[in-house]
């Protein structure tokens, strides 16, 4: 593993599979010259960006994190059909309010992906974040009970994501 | 192309557009800042990736030659949409723009 | 059968592209306008590729996938300048 992460070598790997796999789906087709091309670019671009990545990202269980993708998958199109229906129907008048959300979560890397994955399900936009890191501000749209709704974001994301997270 | 495709693609192609209409009129018609950029986010957002994913599966079965290209756009669309406007509501907490009267709690200060 | 509901879906995604325009126009405040530019250029995407659906031809598929990825950074580099009044800092 040392000669991995030495001067010229791969700082970070799963980084590098995931350009190799970005540049065969941009290149038409897959042929020597798009893998050869891909190779390089993979083994260059997190040499030249490492500064850039100071941590490591800890995912401990991908396996869990692709049923958690699945999952918010299936929640956006939920949030934008009960957005859409709000939208579109003129008598309901939307119930907005600014809700300051308790986070458990420490590693920098899971409050991103929460507050990514607040911003794209149920009435939700996360707008900032405290100093501390332990508050995220998030905007709703049509609020009904406040408790219910960090209960509801505790329960369906935050819990998931500490278990997948160091 | 098999017309179980054909439907689907129909479908999608029909939603997508709806949803983006959708996110369109919540755009124009929603009452301040905050609750009109939950419309773009996720609705507008959806319906173009329904879109999109209906191109790949028009290209893939119709020409027989499997294109992934689209699966790019919509990663795209889907990690950026959260980051813009969290960008956004930075920017207007900043600004202070106004906001509905009935709105509960308030942005705090930093 | 295709043909018709990708020109019917046009028609959806030109019609929003206008509402779209309609709120750039109206404001009232930066954020919203910036607001309606990003939901454009998302509706530039799909308009780009319902069109290549139309014509049959994997041409403009490639400058969808710029625009979604220009279109970020400009999003990104309006708010910040509304932010903090400049863009790199």
């Amino acid at each position: 593993m040392k000669a991995l992460n030495g001067r010229f070598g791969l700082p970070h790997p799963m980084l590098s599979v995931t350009l190799f796999l970005i540049w065969q789906a941009l290149s038409n087709g897959i042929s020597g010259g798009s893998i050869v091309l891909g190779l390089i670019l993979a083994w260059l671009l997190p040499l030249f960006t490492r500064n850039f990545w100071p941590n490591n990202p800890a995912i401990r269980r991908p396996f869990r994190f692709l049923t958690y993708i699945v999952r918010v998958l299936w929640d956006i199109v939920v949030a934008s059909i009960s957005v859409a229906l709000l939208v579109l129907n003129p008598t309901r008048k939307p119930r907005p309010a600014f809700v300051a959300f308790p986070l458990e979560l420490e590693h920098p890397l899971a409050i991103s992906t929460l507050a990514g994955t607040i911003s794209l399900t149920p009435g939700t936009v996360s707008a900032d974040i405290s100093d501390d890191n332990t508050l995220l501000l998030i905007h709703v749209l049509d609020m009904e009970d406040e408790a219910d709704l960090v209960e509801t974001i505790k329960k369906h994301y935050e819990r998931p994501l500490r278990e997948i997270f160091k | 192309m098999h017309i179980a495709l054909e439907i689907l693609i129909v479908v999608l192609l029909i939603t997508g557009g709806l949803f983006a209409l959708a996110g369109a009129i919540g755009l124009l018609s929603l009452p301040d800042f905050y609750t009109r950029l939950h419309a773009p986010t996720k609705a507008t957002t959806l319906g173009v990736g329904g879109i999109v994913f209906s191109s790949m599966i028009f290209f893939s079965f119709g020409d027989k030659s499997l294109e992934v290209e689209e699966i790019l756009i919509m990663m795209f669309l889907f990690l950026t949409a959260p980051i813009s406007a969290n960008m956004l509501a930075k920017a207007a907490m900043h600004l202070k723009v106004g906001r509905m009267e009935d709105t509960k709690g308030h942005p705090w200060e930093q | 059968m295709i043909t018709i509901a990708l020109e019917i879906t046009l028609a959806m995604v030109t019609l929003a592209v206008i509402l779209n325009v309609i709120r750039l126009f109206k404001g009232p405040d930066a954020p919203d306008r910036i607001l309606a530019l990003d939901s454009l250029y998302i509706n530039a995407i799909a308009l780009i590729v319902l069109f290549s659906m139309l014509i049959h031809s994997r041409l403009y598929i490639q400058s969808a996938l710029l625009i979604a990825v220009m279109g970020f950074v400009g999003t990104i580099a309006l708010a910040k300048h509304l932010k903090r009044g400049s863009v790199i800092e």
